[in-house]
């Protein structure tokens, strides 16, 4: 099986090698390809059309945010090919405020999955016929699965009876929302307050 | 004289729900209409977005289960699987056997319970009204099984990652056998009401024909691609937990019409049985969960006596099992289509990033395409067809 990914993963590789920037089977014995930007549609159509591929389907695109990476988001898209019984995973990086080709030419299913990223995360994507937002409320701000993004969001809304109609208000609660960090000083790699002296070069 | 033509059949728009009865839920459906046919139909979703997968993001595993009952809230323990095969394969640890029989049985009671109220409730979208009221009498007995095993009727939390939450109690597989028998005869009735039902046919046969390659191309899985004619399911091609044990047929249709997506759904609830019944005998006996304590509790009994069970049970309802760093795809066979859930760990108590990839909404995606050029009461006929609940489109 992990054989198998393996020598797909380096004939995709080879196949597309100005493309394709890097291959590897993880620990679940899950094949990933890493892309640029620029050539997600050509990979996507060879991985569609190309015999030794034929992945069919576009399972799922979504998003990830690395706040601390360059290039600040990852869309990943999920392929699945019912003749080999295979599925691979596409990873492009793009940084904040860009955006990547639409692949909605490619499989009609990535139309409402391009729209969520752009919900969800606020990268675009050029091309896409209807790039509207899908998930959040009509007249909603920013994009709330970055990881900079309160979990409370910044508005709630209520009707008001005075003026009969539903009214936007900033978030209070009554008690602040807890996150309780739980990560063991011992096993974690943040520094405690008073580590610099133990570094420090006094 | 033409003008006047011109202007009588210019297209207009009509807002379908979001408070409609056939829309099975917050949709809100804006139909571009061409007289008494539909020309563009744009569902709004997201009026149910509760934005599960930000939570989860805040919450330890053990505390994400619960959520994936809300998202489709008709076979909720298909949902919990998925989530917990994804952390199990993080974690690299294989649930016990008895386990492993308990999750099938249960997906497919979950399987019968969706394909039940889905199937009554498309008749009922067309105009056949009796078959909702005998179905809910069958659901009402389903989850009264999920509620002998988990003590909840709809939102099971019942699933655990590295097992179940406890075993069956005594009896419950003999009653559930007992229905198993009985089943089979609500099926048979209504199949007499529906199935070869001449008012049934006309609203469904060949209406949203979405052919093998369409299928394919708008990302169709489940029930919802064997009606197209494509023998895809995940039971049989990738399977998990004990469905390579287990002797069961996919049934496939021909066309892909309603008509075909409800007969490959009734056909199924009859493997589903099929699948419960070998379940229940090859049930062998032992524990439910794996005996790692880093990530399920230890017996109550032994933490009256052992510290480092107290100190176990302690660290798990606080912090929670850290789930070593990586990423993983996780799908299951849901009884709508394929649910995946794609997380990445990064080595502490709460996931990264957890996407829910609900069949639900790639299949009402493909509304517009199923519906263009049908009349407005096709519309209904689709959305009852393709099976979508809002909890799992809007997450």
């Amino acid at each position: 099986m992990t054989t198998a990914l393996k020598d797909l993963g380096e004939a995709i590789a080879s196949a597309l090698p100005g493309d394709v920037t890097g291959y590897e089977v993880n620990r679940c014995g899950e094949l990933s390809v890493t892309v640029r930007a620029s050539s997600i549609q050509k990979v996507l159509t060879y991985l569609r059309d190309s015999s030794l591929c034929q992945f069919k389907q576009l399972i799922d695109v979504c998003g990830v945010d690395w706040p601390a990476r360059e290039a600040r988001f990852d869309v990943v898209y999920h392929l699945l090919s019912l003749k080999l019984n295979q599925r691979v995973r596409v990873k492009v990086a793009v940084e904040d405020g860009g955006s990547v080709p639409t692949v909605t030419n490619v499989f009609s299913s990535a139309g409402w999955f391009e729209r969520e990223v752009w919900d969800m995360f606020g990268v675009s994507f050029n091309g896409h016929p209807d790039l509207r937002r899908i998930l959040t409320d009509y007249g909603f701000e920013g994009h709330p699965l970055r990881k900079d993004f309160p979990l409370t969001g910044y508005v709630e809304i209520r009707y008001d009876d005075a003026k009969k109609r539903c009214v936007y208000e900033p978030v209070s609660l009554t008690q602040d929302f807890r996150t309780f960090d739980f990560l063991s000083p011992w096993e974690g790699e943040g520094l405690l307050p008073g580590d610099e002296k133990a570094q420090g070069n006094g | 004289m033409t003008n006047m033509a011109q202007a009588e059949i210019q297209s207009y728009n009509i807002n379908f729900g979001p408070q409609h009865p056939a829309a099975h839920g917050v949709l809100r459906l804006i139909l571009e209409m061409s007289g008494e046919v539909v020309e563009r139909a744009d569902p709004h979703i997201g009026l149910l977005h509760r934005g599960t997968e930000k939570l989860i993001e805040h919450k330890t595993y053990a505390q994400s289960v619960p959520y994936f009952d809300r998202l489709d809230y008709v076979g909720t323990m298909n949902q919990e699987h998925a989530f917990v095969l994804a952390a199990e394969k993080l974690l690299g640890i294989e649930v016990p056997l008895r386990a492993k029989y308990i999750r099938t049985l249960y997906c497919e009671i979950g399987r019968i319970l969706n394909h039940i109220l889905n199937v009554t409730a498309f008749i009922l979208d067309v105009g056949g009204m009796t078959p909702l009221l005998w179905g809910f009498e069958e659901r009402e007995k389903l989850m009264g099984f999920y509620e002998r095993a988990c003590g909840a009727r709809l939102h099971a939390n019942y699933f655990r990652v590295g097992g179940v939450a406890w075993d069956l109690p005594s009896g419950l597989l003999e009653d559930i056998s007992a229905w198993i028998e009985q089943y089979p005869k609500f099926l048979h009735d209504m199949e007499v009401v529906a199935t070869g039902n001449r008012i049934f046919k006309q609203r469904t046969v060949e209406i949203g024909t979405v052919t093998a390659d369409q299928a394919l191309d708008w990302g169709f899985t489940g029930p919802n691609l064997r009606a197209s004619g494509i023998a895809w399911d995940l039971r049989k091609s990738q399977p998990y937990e004990v469905y390579d044990q287990v002797d069961f047929d996919i049934p496939v249709g021909k066309i892909g019409d309603c008509y075909d997506r409800y007969l490959v759904r009734v056909l199924e609830m009859y493997e589903s049985l099929k699948i419960m019944k070998q379940c229940i005998e090859k049930m062998p006996s032992g524990p439910v969960r794996v005996e790692n304590h880093k990530v399920t509790p230890p017996p109550r009994a032994e933490m009256k006596k052992s510290m480092e069970a107290l100190i176990h049970h302690f660290k798990l309802f606080t912090e929670g099992f850290h789930v070593p760093a990586g990423e993983v795809y996780a799908a299951v066979e849901a009884p709508k289509g394929e649910f995946g859930v794609y997380m990445i760990a990064d080595g502490t108590n709460k996931p990264y990033r957890c996407k829910i990839r609900p069949p639900g909404y790639v299949h009402l995606q493909a509304l517009d395409m199923m519906s263009k050029g049908h009349m407005m009461a096709d519309v209904v006929a689709n959305i009852g067809s393709i099976d979508i609940v809002f909890g799992e489109i809007d997450r």
